[in-house]
């Protein structure tokens, strides 16, 4: 089989968003393209941390926010900070981000990612579902010709591969191109989808019509490193947690009992009470960012999406989908531009890698590579927490009739009995001044 | 530790779609198992799949799996878990992810 003879232009594997968006650059720039899709709908295999930044779509739609299935816009996002008996919580909401084009939307993705594949149908991609591409085909120079599905006669040939198939990226790890997976690079995101009423979510939350709110949360996760996070959807409201791997293996803690016990903070129960469970999901984040990338374009293959770790888990940003969108439209339009100029080898697919890193995708993990480490670190983990709750606490409490003490004396007296040296505070603020800026 | 009350797992399980498939996409080999004494799937597994057997070994049902991958990456023995995803159409059919 020569690659003339391919009976398509370009195989995308997986209608998650960095496969959707691929797609859909390939068929708008009038190449053949078949979309594989696992699961029963785009969508179906899909959990995430609830939240869309969607500007990346001004390249998909004009005007997309007035047909996205949006939940709600988030215009309040809050950080939390939680000791078992305190909470310290940073508060901002905004008007702009209440009207187009927004900043962050809640979406449910089996209806997001049916929405977004549906763009690239529209645009003249084929979507087939309930198909699972389980190898690569090879040539005999190790070049990429296609792929293996589980169906009756299932070679299928291609000028170009795209791998979007997810975290787990089995078809590029079956064939040597991404090394095997370690827990060490992986959290594991679980959570629930709880029921209350729409008008209660509103009061509860400060919210009205479409509004929404996101909060992240550090501390409260059992010890474990990781995080956890409370938004709201129209009539749910979503609270889940992110564990390290290794930690969560280690710990001996079940990934159901982390959550009800931060359900059970008294920060967070108010906001549930009376709550049902709708619908209880999991599954892993690549978080190691950077410096854990895989090489993202070969002979006749390119890689995009969670497929080659591209979720950014910096802390206060925790986000993949756009990441994901960018990609696979990065890697669509170098493929097109390689399949016109009948060179889809990895030289001719080269200019994936470039736009990726002169936009947003490679630009943003590229600075942030260290902040992946910096997040997990243990001092900021399990010592920060605890260290800044008593701080605001001691500040806050009347001792009368003993005198206030001064900042100072308080900052020293709470780090002596949380046992942090100044040097290593200081320290870790330069650290994450250098992180960050 | 806050008094709560602890929904079990089989509670939250029972809010998953799931579409069965006849082909068990994961297949754990007990043998392996016997000799490891971390058994962190045990610990890990969201869906708690992997129940500890009185002769130390792991006993396995693969249909309520999430597909996360949480099982292969944690276990430590080469060949004790074989993993793939489950045919086109079948397995776990999220609805709110």
């Amino acid at each position: 089989m020569t690659e003339a003879d391919a009976t398509f232009d370009a195989i995308v594997v997986g209608a998650g968003p960095a496969g959707s968006a691929a797609a859909l650059a390939l068929a708008r720039a009038g190449h053949s393209v078949l979309l594989l899709e696992r699961g029963a709908f785009p969508g179906a295999k899909n959990v995430y941390g609830g939240v869309i930044y969607g500007r990346v779509l001004d390249q998909v739609l004009p005007r997309w926010w007035e047909e996205v299935p949006v939940q709600r816009w988030v215009v309040r996002r809050a950080t939390m900070v939680l000791t078992g008996t305190q909470a310290l919580t940073i508060d901002f909401r905004s008007e702009a981000w209440g009207s187009a084009p927004y900043n962050g939307m809640t979406a449910y993705r089996a209806d997001f990612d049916r929405w977004l594949a549906g763009k690239a149908v529209e645009a003249g991609a084929r979507l087939v579902t309930s198909t699972v591409a389980t190898d690569l085909l090879r040539d005999e120079s190790g070049r990429v010709v296609g792929v293996r599905v589980d169906r009756p006669d299932g070679d299928l040939s291609a000028r170009v591969v795209i791998a979007c198939d997810g975290v787990n990226s089995l078809l590029a790890r079956r064939a040597g191109f991404v090394p095997p997976a370690a827990a060490a690079h992986h959290a594991l995101g679980v959570k629930e989808v709880l029921r209350l009423p729409r008008e209660v979510i509103d009061e509860r939350f400060g919210l009205r019509g479409n509004e929404g709110m996101n909060i992240e949360i550090l501390g409260g996760t059992a010890g474990i490193a990781g995080g956890g996070f409370l938004h709201t959807n129209i009539d749910t409201v979503t609270l889940g947690v992110v564990l390290s791997l290794p930690q969560l293996a280690a710990s001996g803690t079940r990934p159901e009992a982390v959550i009800a016990e931060l359900k059970a903070h008294t920060a967070i129960a108010r906001y549930l009470r009376g709550a049902t469970v709708a619908e209880y999901s999991a599954h892993l984040i690549p978080e190691a960012g950077y410096d854990a990338m895989p090489a993202l374009h070969h002979d006749g293959l390119l890689l995009a999406g969670d497929a080659a770790g591209m979720t950014l888990a910096a802390g206060i940003w925790l986000e993949g989908v756009n990441f994901a969108i960018g990609a696979g439209l990065a890697a669509g339009g170098a493929a097109a531009r390689a399949i016109e100029a009948g060179n889809t080898s990895a030289r001719g697919l080269a200019g994936y890698r470039q736009a990726l890193e002169a936009n947003f995708v490679l630009a943003d993990h590229k600075r942030l590579r260290r902040a992946p480490a910096l997040v997990l670190s243990r001092r900021l983990q399990t010592v920060y927490p605890s260290f800044i709750n008593d701080f605001v606490e001691s500040m806050f409490t009347v001792s009368n009739p003993v005198p206030k003490p001064g900042f100072l004396r308080l900052l020293l007296d709470v780090a002596r009995r949380h046992r942090v040296r100044l040097r290593d505070l200081v320290g870790d603020v330069l650290r994450a001044v250098r992180v960050y800026r | 530790m806050n008094c709560y009350p602890l929904i079990p797992l089989e509670g939250l399980m029972s809010t998953v779609n799931f579409r069965v498939g006849k082909r068990a996409h994961i297949i754990v080999d007990s043998s392996v198992c016997m000799g490891c004494s971390l058994q962190s799937c045990v610990t890990a597994c969201p869906a708690g799949l992997f129940v500890r057997t009185s002769d130390g070994g792991i006993l396995f049902n693969y249909e309520q799996c999430f597909e996360c991958g949480t099982c292969y990456m944690v276990c430590n023995a080469e060949g004790a878990i074989t993993w793939t995803y489950p045919d086109g159409g079948n397995g776990v059919v999220f609805h709110r992810g």
